[in-house]
């Protein structure tokens, strides 16, 4: 059983083995642990895909049905993600309402693919103010072993890359499916990289007991241009500038990696 | 409000007269509520902010306590005043994450060892908004926790620097913030040089980046300075009290 207190034995190890450069669990600091990509997985939904990053498990499922737009972006799709730490992910996930973690957690991988624009969601638009698609994200959490934002959000890419829309064609504003289908416009190709500060040194893709151990998190997506599309600090340390920018090349060079999981070049 | 033609007229200065790299005109006083162990008020262009600090304190519900420190708990709010369109009183999925983030930035500044089995709670409250209000929040934020004489690292100030119309700006105003290109809130300790909260959305390349960070860190130094005096001018008024 994972427990959510580390030993004090176990923290010291943790810290000397990071000022030795060494991890745990064999990896280099800025190695990622084994990751695979199952796509297309949940038949029922229009878009998933389950990604395992070393024992993290997360299963991402696309919706989309048909909504009201945004009264200021009238002519444009809406997406919305939402994360859910289910209880049997985690003995310290408990059932009720989101709490901070959830929403964090969803806010950050919905930031990713927001600001990368990655869903192209002026063609989700069928009556301008009136009718659009809402693309649904919906992040569920498998088995949490650390470094949820990674996976949640690679998975969430690879979900969006298999997601198929039904052909429809409009009458008097009534939409009539049509046979058929067509993937779901996708521009660019956000990927997270999140780090963690032990022992005053950066190590990529913390897993669960470096998790309990660190004093901060840095997360940065990177978008398909190598550019940085939405950061995210958590966690109650801090960062020196240098490691900020240090993180940020590193950032760069692991997304490169990452995106030829889930995306063919 | 609607999308301005432009962020930047054509001497390149801001919607708001403002240079590129221009503070928005800043005021702070401390020590304005009279129930809360520390309090600040801060007004930056039209964000005005009020935050106050009750603590440290016995903790409730009382599992919560930690044996070994205190617990700093946070909510950052806004008045359904305080934004062009009412918003709901209820707490929204973006309070909650700022609320989160505010906390994980004052965090490292605070001695919690000092305090074990207690709590700090620290309520900020947006009356007005125009942009940058995690920032202005964290700013006074600290300010209300030195009010109350928590033992801590430093002040914790914050600034966000940004991208618009391919130029780099400091401290975005709300219209710039939606129309602009990128928005980088960043807070530290001036002292240590110590980044305690990193957010960014939009895109920048590496090197926008890292002159963003440079900017927001040098906005951050300016509002540092314009803290202390705002304390010492509290404390200089109770000395003076006091002599009298």
């Amino acid at each position: 059983m994972i427990s959510s207190i580390v030993s004090k034995v176990k923290q010291k190890q943790i810290a000397q083995l990071v000022a030795n450069r060494k991890r745990i669990d064999g990896r280099g600091l800025t190695d990622y642990r084994e990751i695979k990509v199952e796509a297309g997985i949940i038949e029922r939904a229009e878009g998933s895909a389950r990604v395992l990053l070393g024992k993290t498990q997360v299963l991402v499922g696309v919706k989309i049905d048909i909504g009201e737009p945004f009264s200021d972006i009238p002519d444009q799709g809406v997406l919305t993600v939402n994360a859910e730490l289910v209880p049997l992910a985690s003995p310290t996930f408990e059932p009720g309402p989101p709490d901070e973690n959830s929403i964090e957690l969803a806010r950050v991988v919905d930031r990713g693919i927001r600001e990368s624009k990655a869903i192209g969601l002026e063609d989700l638009c069928i009556t301008p103010g009136k009718k659009v698609f809402v693309v649904f994200i919906d992040v569920y959490v498998l088995n949490h072993d650390g470094n949820l934002i990674d996976a949640s959000a690679l998975a969430a890419l690879a979900a969006l890359l298999n997601t198929k829309m039904y052909n429809y064609e409009l009458k008097d504003d009534e939409i009539i499916r049509k046979p058929g289908y067509k993937p779901l416009p996708i521009r660019n190709y956000p990927i997270a990289i999140t780090f963690g500060k032990i022992n005053n040194q950066l190590i990529v893709d913390p897993w669960l007991e470096e998790e309990q151990v660190m004093d901060a998190r840095l997360t940065m997506t990177i978008d398909k241009e190598g550019n940085i599309c939405s950061i995210q600090k958590g966690g109650s340390g801090y960062f020196t500038t240098q490691q900020i920018l240090e993180a940020a090349k590193i950032a760069k060079e692991r997304a490169t990696e990452l995106r030829k999981l889930v995306v063919e070049t | 409000m609607s999308k301005p033609e432009k962020l930047l007229d054509k001497k390149g200065l801001r919607l708001d007269g403002r240079k590129l790299d221009e503070l928005r005109p800043i005021k702070m006083e401390v020590g304005v509520l009279s129930n809360a162990d520390g309090s600040a008020y801060l007004e930056q262009g039209k964000n005005k902010v009020l935050a106050a600090v009750y603590g440290p304190k016995e903790v409730h519900p009382k599992h919560l306590a930690l044996a070994d420190r205190a617990i700093l708990r946070c909510r950052y709010h806004m008045a359904p005043f305080s934004v062009e369109e009412r918003k709901s009183p209820a707490p929204s999925r973006r309070e909650i994450e700022l609320s989160k983030v505010i906390r994980e930035a004052l965090e490292p500044a605070v001695f919690l060892e000092y305090y074990p089995r207690t709590a700090i709670d620290v309520f900020i409250e947006i009356l007005q908004a125009d942009g940058g209000t995690r920032c202005a929040g964290i700013t006074t934020a600290a300010l209300a926790l030195a009010d109350a004489g928590v033992p801590m690292r430093d002040l914790v100030v914050a600034c966000a620097a940004g991208k618009i119309e391919g130029k780099l700006v400091l401290d975005l105003m709300d219209l710039e913030d939606k129309y602009g290109e990128a928005d980088v809130p960043l807070a530290m300790m001036p002292g240590i040089n110590a980044v305690t909260l990193l957010q960014m959305d939009g895109s920048l390349t590496l090197e926008e980046f890292q002159n963003a960070v440079k900017m927001a860190m040098e906005g951050c130094k300016q509002i540092y300075e314009e803290q202390k005096k705002a304390l010492r001018a509290r404390y200089i008024a109770i000395k003076e009290a006091i002599n009298e």
